[in-house]
Order: C-alpha cells, then sequence, then structure tokens
C-alpha cells in the first residue's frame, strides 16, 4: 500500500506526519519505506537514526554547443522550450545555460550539423537508510541551484522495492513535484490548517487530486486556530475528514527539536494507529 | 542650437551608431515608471541617443514559464544597446550583460522614463 501525506500549503505538517506514521508502523514490526520526496529541503532523517547503506548521485545530460562546427542557424534554440539556449547571431554567440536545462534532448535532434554534444550534470543525490532491519527511508536531495526537483523524486521513488507498506512525503504546492510523488499512490492524506491560506491552497490540492483521479482524506491540523470555513468546505464536498491534530505548544517543542511525538503523545499515536488501519482496510489491496 | 547639433555630431564620432539604450518600463509611453523587474518587464524601450528615437517594444516573455531573463537579454542585444536600466537583474541575466560588454545600470527610486532619457541627453 502506497499513501502519499501532501499538502497545497508549506508548514501543515506533511513532515510530522510522515515520520510518525513511518515510526508507527517501524514500532508495530511492519515491512516500511518513507521516501522523502520533498528533495528541496528533505528532513525526515532529523528524526532517526540511521545507516547510509548507498547513495547515487542523480545525472542528467545537458548539451554542450561547439561553436566551430555550428553554424548559427538557430534550430536548436527554436526546439528548446525552456529558453536554455541562449542564441545571438550577430555576436556569434551560442551556449546553454545548463540551469533552465531539463536534458529533454530536444536540440540533440535539431542540430544538423554535429555540433552538439551531451554531458552528464549532477542534480542532486538519492540516499538509502537503513533505520531498522524491516524500516528503509529514501532521501531525495537536490543541488542548490537545480530548477526541478522532478528526476530526483522520480529516482527516489525508483528505490522502492516490494515493501507492503510505503510512504511518501511529498513536497507542498500542487504543480509536478506535487503530481510525479502521488502519481503511484493508492491513498493520498492531505494534510491543511484552518487557515485561509490552509483553505484555498487544499482546494487546489483537492481539485488536482479530482482530475488525476486519486482517493483522499483530509487531515486538519493545528486544530483550533483560524477559523471553521474549511470545515464547512469539507462538508459541503463532502470529503472524509480523517483526524485533527490540536495546536499545541508541546507538539510544536518537541518537534522543533527534532524529536518524535512518541513518548509524549500517546493520543496522536492511537489516532495514527487506527487511521492506517482505516486506510488500510480500504486501500491496501492493492497488489504491492 | 549650435552647441547642441555640434554635441550630436561629437557623440556620434565618439560612439558611431552604437549608442543605444533600453529600459524597461511599467507602460507604453514617455510617462511610465521603470519596470523594476528585468526579465518579466511590460515594455522594453530603446532608445537611441544619436536620432532620439524611442521605440517601445511589447516584452514577450513576460509570461514564460523559465528562462526570461536571458531571453530579454537576447531581445536587447540584437538591438544593439550599449547600456540597460532596471530595476533589478537576475543571476543568470547578469554575467550574459557582461560577456557581451553591456552596461547594467540599476535604477532604485522610482524614475519615469522619460527622467532617464533626460539623463542620457546631458
Amino acid at each position: 500500500m502506497k499513501v502519499a501525506i501532501a499538502s497545497g500549503k508549506g508548514g501543515t505538517g506533511k513532515t510530522l506526519l510522515s515520520v510518525h506514521l513511518f515510526d508507527n508502523l517501524m514500532q508495530s514490526g511492519e515491512q516500511v519505506v518513507l521516501v522523502d520526496c520533498d528533495a528541496e529541503e528533505p528532513n525526515d532523517m532529523i528524526f532517526f537514526d540511521g545507516k547510509l547503506i548507498d547513495e547515487a548521485e542523480v545525472l542528467q545530460q545537458t548539451p554542450i554547443i561547439d561553436t566551430d562546427k555550428c553554424t548559427f542557424c538557430g534550430k536548436c534554440h527554436e526546439y528548446c522550450n525552456y529558453n536554455a539556449i541562449f542564441y545571438l547571431p550577430p555576436a556569434s554567440m551560442i551556449h546553454v545555460i545548463d540551469e533552465l536545462c531539463h536534458g529533454c534532448g530536444a536540440c540533440n535532434v535539431a542540430c544538423k550539423f554535429g555540433a552538439i554534444t551531451e554531458r552528464p550534470l549532477s542534480l542532486g543525490v538519492v540516499r538509502n537508510y537503513q533505520i531498522r532491519p524491516n524500516a528503509r527511508i529514501v532521501e531525495s536531495r537536490i543541488k542548490v541551484g537545480v530548477m526541478t526537483p522532478v528526476p530526483l523524486i522520480k529516482a527516489g521513488l525508483k528505490q522502492i522495492r516490494n515493501e507492503p507498506f510505503v510512504l511518501l512525503d511529498s513536497p507542498p504546492g500542487t504543480s509536478c513535484p506535487f503530481i510525479h510523488t502521488i502519481l503511484d499512490a493508492d491513498y493520498v492524506i492531505l494534510i491543511t490548517e484552518p487557515t485561509p491560506f490552509g483553505l484555498s491552497d487544499l482546494k487546489q490540492s483537492v481539485e488536482t487530486l479530482k482530475t488525476v483521479g486519486k482517493a483522499y482524506g483530509v487531515i486538519i491540523n493545528k486544530a483550533g486556530i483560524g477559523d471553521s470555513n474549511i470545515y464547512d468546505y469539507l462538508k459541503n464536498e463532502n470529503i472524509e475528514l480523517l483526524m485533527e491534530i490540536p495546536f499545541d505548544k508541546e507538539i510544536a517543542y518537541h518537534y522543533s527539536k527534532g524529536e518524535l511525538l512518541t513518548e509524549y503523545n500517546p493520543k496522536l499515536q492511537s489516532d495514527l494507529n487506527n487511521l492506517l488501519n482505516n486506510i488500510h482496510k480500504k486501500y491496501g489491496t492493492s497488489n504491492n | 542650437m549650435i552647441t547642441r547639433s555640434l554635441r550630436r555630431i561629437f557623440r556620434k564620432l565618439l560612439y558611431g551608431f552604437y549608442m543605444k539604450i533600453a529600459i524597461t518600463s511599467t507602460g507604453n509611453n514617455l510617462k511610465s515608471n521603470v519596470d523594476s523587474r528585468f526579465g518579466r518587464c511590460a515594455y522594453f524601450v530603446i532608445y537611441d541617443t544619436v536620432s532620439q528615437v524611442t521605440e517601445f517594444i511589447p516584452n514577450p516573455n513576460l509570461n514564460v514559464n523559465e528562462g526570461a531573463g536571458p531571453s530579454s537579454v537576447q531581445l536587447v542585444a540584437k538591438h544593439k544597446v550599449s547600456k540597460v536600466f532596471s530595476g533589478e537583474f537576475g543571476g543568470k541575466v547578469k554575467s550574459l550583460f557582461d560577456s557581451l560588454n553591456i552596461q547594467m545600470v540599476v535604477i532604485k527610486e522610482n524614475k519615469t522614463i522619460e527622467e532617464i532619457i533626460e539623463m542620457q541627453n546631458l
């Protein structure tokens, strides 16, 4: 069963929920892997000690233009969808702006003069940590300056073996990084907060999930702050409210120190246990 | 009048035909303010200090997903400007302008296009 933990708005508790669900499954002896897909700031590993079992660089083929062979025809520039080829014939200037390149290879197809060759460029690393014999964390970490985390997310997801429980800690937002994370998930938990921002971004997440056609439910974190609009929205849209996590100074205190709340907050643990059981009953029948 | 035309001739001798400047603009007239963004400004103003002709070009890169800066460098460089005035220049843009020998001028205060042009005609 693959469960993605996602939210439109940042800072609503994706990582909080992911690490506690992971810890819960790990403690109960299940085979579980948590993939930290938030490649721009992966911090699931802050909460666990583990042994680094392997580490692989994620590479992207990036073109180089040989100006001796180049005729300045402009075809590659025209083919490039990402404005990654700086092309200025009057100044005899043509080169690839690496940061903008998506590695699609279209320019290589466009060039009829053999002026384009490719070389691998590092986008970041995917690390595999063994936390317990039954529990693993995969961490995708982007290199500073790289435009999109999607190749790293894909590489991280490839590290999933045949664990019966897979948790995916999604990056915030509703764009490509989010979509690539949830694409293979059996169920998506959207976690949000009862504020206008939380609601606005929740709506966007819901719309996206409807389009992709995923089963999902909502957890309201920091319950007690903000207003009740989010509850009305869930009711009107007939969206399942899975659970609420209260706005609690103690949670923030321990969490900010990189500690799990397992010992401090038994209620949260039992709530998460029930949540996992319910989701597993309904959606855990898939092939993994 | 005489000094003015002398000055023009002198300038022409000094800079040839290349004394053009680009200014990022929020609108399509001289009263518009300088746009604080370079790559995603609303208009580019190309001003020729010799002929004193002003041209307003709507920025085609305003809504591209990525690479607005470098594309806009290509646009202004095609007009053979030697200076660019804008509120800010992004990281990818600076090295491109440097290699093209185009000077970047950062305008922090609220100035109109007219005021920038007047500064050039002193």
